[in-house]
C-alpha cells in the first residue's frame, strides 16, 4: 500500500520518489511512457553539476542549493568529480573577465596544459574546482534501480492527479500544464571523438553562440546547448548544428572529424523566474520548472518535498498558494 | 514627442526582449526603464513561442515586432506578415542583415522589403545605416519613421559616426528618428537625445549587465536627461574659454 502517488517519472519524479522513500515513506510512481527514456526533457541534458557557473546569469539560490546536488547523485550514480573549465577565444578575452566578474568558484587555470592537455592551445580559462559532471542517462537508469531495491517500481500508464485519490506528487513537466510553465527549447548533439581527451566538461564563452561540452565514456561529447523562449518540440535545426558545431571546432578542430551520433531537441519547462518550484495545491504537490537545471536542481526540489511532506517544513523552494 | 504611425509615446526608451536572465528579471527591468517599446523578434522561435509573446504582451507598453536575424527581403517579408497575424500590429521593425559578422543592414534589401510591406499596408521601422540617399529612399519607398544603427548591434560602442547622424538629423527634420543598436551606456542614449534624436532602441545593454533592472534604471534616467537637455536649447561649444565671470575691473595682482 503507498503513501503517495508520483505522477512522471523523469528526473523531478525519480529524485521525488528517492527523497520519499528515504524520508520512510512508499511512494507508487506512474509515467505515462514508463521507464525514462527519449520521450522526456531529462534524456536530452548535459549532466552538469555546475552551481558556480550557473551563477554567471541563475539567481544565487540555484547556486546555493546545486552545490548540494553531487552528494545526492553520488549514492545512486557515478558522479566525476573533476570540475569544470571556462574558456573564451583570444578575441572574446572580455567576455571570460566578464563571466570572471559574476561567479565566484573558480581560479585562473595558468595550468592548462596540465589539467587538460588537449587543450594546452588555449591562452585563457577559468578553473572551477568544486563542479562535478554524470552522464544523465546512466544516472537515470541507476536512479530507477535503486529505486527498484527500495521496492518502487515504475508503472506505465496515463493519469492525472484529479483521478487519483490521496496525496499526489505531479512531476509531469510540461504536461502538468501549470498556468505560469512555459516551454525553453534546447538542442544538442552527440559526436564521437575518440582522438580528443577531456576529463571534464568545457564551457566556451562566445557573445552570440555559447557551447558546453561534456565528456562520456567511450569518446562521446554532449554539445549543448541552445536556448530558444520556444515551445517547438520538432528535431534539432540546422542552424543550432551549425552553431554548436562550428564553436566545437573553434574549441578543437579536430571536431570536424568526429562522428556525429546523435542530434537531440526538447522544452525545458520552466518558471517565470527560471527557479523550479514545488507548488502545494490541497493535496497535490507540483514539482516543476527545473528550466536548464534538472540534474543540479532535482536533488534540492525533491528533498524540499519530503521535507514538507513528513516534517511540514516549509523550504525557499515551496510555494503555498 | 514625435509621432510614430499615428501613436506618441510617453517615454523615448525602447528596449528589446532577448537575452534577460529570466521573464522575471524582464519584466522588472521594463518596469524600472519607464520604455514605452518593447521590440520582440519571432524568427527563430518557429510560432511555438507563445507563453514567452504572453508575459510580453502583459508589460502592456506597444509591441514592435522585428525582422531580426533575416538575411533576405522575401524572409523579412514572411516573418513581417507572421508578425503582424500573431501580434495584430502593423509595426515592423525591418532588419534585412547584409553581412553575418558586423550584422550591418543590407541597403539593398532593405529598400525592397520596405517598398513592398509599406505597400501591404505595414507601418514600417527601417534599421538603417546613417546614409542620406539610403534614408530619402526609404521614404520614398512608403517608410514614415527611420531607425539609424548608432553601432554595429551588440557592439555597445554608442554613436560611432556622430558627423553622419547629425547631417541625417539635419537633413529630415521632420521625420521620426529612433537609434537603434550599438548603445552601450546611458550617456550614449542621453547624446542620442541631445543630438535631436526621437527615441533609441536598444536590448543588450540593459539585458546582459550584471544588474539587468539596476541599468534599465539608469537608462531611464539618461534619456529624461537628453531629453531634458534637448529641450532646453544647449548651450554652444566653443574653441576659447570665456570665463562665466567678466575679468574686466577685477583686481589682477
Amino acid at each position: 500500500m503507498s503513501d503517495i502517488t508520483i505522477i512522471g517519472a523523469g528526473v523531478a519524479g525519480l529524485c521525488a520518489a528517492y527523497a520519499l522513500s528515504k524520508a520512510g515513506l512508499t511512494p507508487r510512481l506512474i509515467d505515462r511512457a514508463g521507464a525514462p527514456g527519449p520521450h522526456g526533457c531529462s534524456w536530452w541534458a548535459g549532466g552538469m553539476l555546475a552551481p558556480f557557473c550557473e551563477g554567471a546569469v541563475a539567481v544565487p539560490v540555484i547556486v546555493a542549493h546545486g552545490q548540494r546536488a553531487a552528494s545526492f547523485w553520488a549514492e545512486v550514480t557515478e558522479v566525476t568529480h573533476r570540475g569544470s573549465l571556462v574558456l573564451a577565444l583570444q578575441r572574446d578575452r572580455v567576455e571570460l573577465d566578464r563571466f570572471a566578474r559574476r561567479t565566484s568558484g573558480h581560479r585562473v587555470a595558468d595550468d592548462l596544459a596540465a589539467l587538460e592537455p588537449d587543450l594546452a592551445h588555449h591562452k585563457s580559462a577559468l578553473f572551477f574546482g568544486a563542479e562535478a559532471h554524470l552522464d544523465p542517462r546512466r544516472a537515470l537508469s541507476d536512479l530507477v534501480a535503486a529505486l527498484a531495491a527500495r521496492g518502487v517500481e515504475i508503472e506505465q500508464g496515463e493519469v492525472t492527479p484529479d483521478k487519483i485519490a490521496g496525496p499526489v506528487i505531479d512531476a509531469r513537466g510540461m504536461a502538468a500544464d501549470l498556468p505560469d510553465l512555459r516551454g525553453v527549447r534546447g538542442e544538442m548533439v552527440v559526436l564521437r571523438a575518440p582522438e580528443i581527451e577531456l576529463s571534464r566538461p568545457v564551457r566556451l564563452l562566445h557573445p552570440r553562440h555559447p557551447l558546453y561540452i561534456v565528456p562520456r565514456a567511450g569518446g562521446l561529447f554532449m554539445l549543448g546547448a541552445t536556448q530558444l523562449e520556444s515551445s517547438d518540440r520538432r528535431g534539432v535545426s540546422a542552424r543550432a548544428v551549425l552553431e554548436l558545431l562550428s564553436a566545437a571546432y573553434a574549441l578543437d578542430a579536430r571536431f570536424a572529424e568526429a562522428e556525429v551520433l546523435e542530434t537531440g531537441a526538447d522544452v525545458r519547462p520552466a518558471f517565470a523566474d527560471n527557479v523550479p518550484r514545488v507548488s502545494v495545491q490541497g493535496r497535490v504537490l507540483h514539482l516543476n520548472g527545473l528550466f536548464r537545471h534538472g540534474y543540479l536542481m532535482a536533488p534540492a526540489l525533491a528533498t524540499q518535498a519530503a521535507d514538507y511532506l513528513t516534517r511540514g517544513i516549509k523550504g525557499d523552494l515551496v510555494h503555498e498558494d | 514627442m514625435r509621432d510614430f504611425y499615428g501613436v506618441t509615446l510617453g517615454n523615448p526608451l525602447m528596449l528589446g526582449t532577448a537575452q534577460y536572465p529570466s521573464p522575471a528579471v524582464l519584466e522588472a527591468a521594463f518596469r524600472q526603464s519607464g520604455a514605452s517599446v518593447a521590440t520582440v523578434s519571432l524568427r527563430r522561435e518557429g510560432g511555438q513561442g507563445r507563453a514567452f509573446w504572453d508575459i510580453v504582451k502583459r508589460l502592456g507598453v506597444h509591441i514592435l515586432p522585428n525582422t531580426a536575424g533575416c538575411h533576405s527581403a522575401r524572409e523579412a517579408i514572411t516573418t513581417a506578415q507572421m508578425a503582424r497575424e500573431l501580434f495584430e500590429t502593423n509595426w515592423i521593425k525591418l532588419e534585412v542583415i547584409g553581412h553575418a559578422d558586423t550584422l550591418q543592414p543590407d541597403p539593398f534589401g532593405l529598400l525592397e522589403a520596405t517598398e513592398a510591406l509599406a505597400a501591404d499596408g505595414f507601418d514600417v521601422f527601417p534599421y538603417t545605416t546613417e546614409d542620406q540617399v539610403l534614408a530619402a529612399r526609404l521614404l520614398d519607398a512608403g517608410a514614415r519613421v527611420l531607425m539609424p544603427w548608432g553601432a554595429p548591434i551588440g557592439s555597445g560602442l554608442g554613436l560611432n559616426n556622430r558627423y553622419g547622424l547629425k547631417t541625417l538629423r539635419a537633413a529630415f527634420r521632420d521625420v521620426p528618428m529612433v537609434i537603434d543598436a550599438g548603445l552601450g551606456l546611458p550617456s550614449h542614449a542621453a547624446d542620442a537625445l541631445e543630438m535631436g534624436f526621437d527615441a533609441v532602441l536598444l536590448n543588450t545593454a540593459v539585458a546582459q549587465a550584471g544588474d539587468p533592472v539596476g541599468m534599465a534604471r539608469a537608462f531611464a534616467l539618461g534619456v529624461q536627461a537628453g531629453e531634458l537637455a534637448r529641450d532646453a536649447d544647449p548651450m554652444n561649444s566653443r574653441d576659447m574659454a570665456q570665463p562665466s565671470t567678466p575679468v574686466i575691473g577685477k583686481a589682477w595682482l
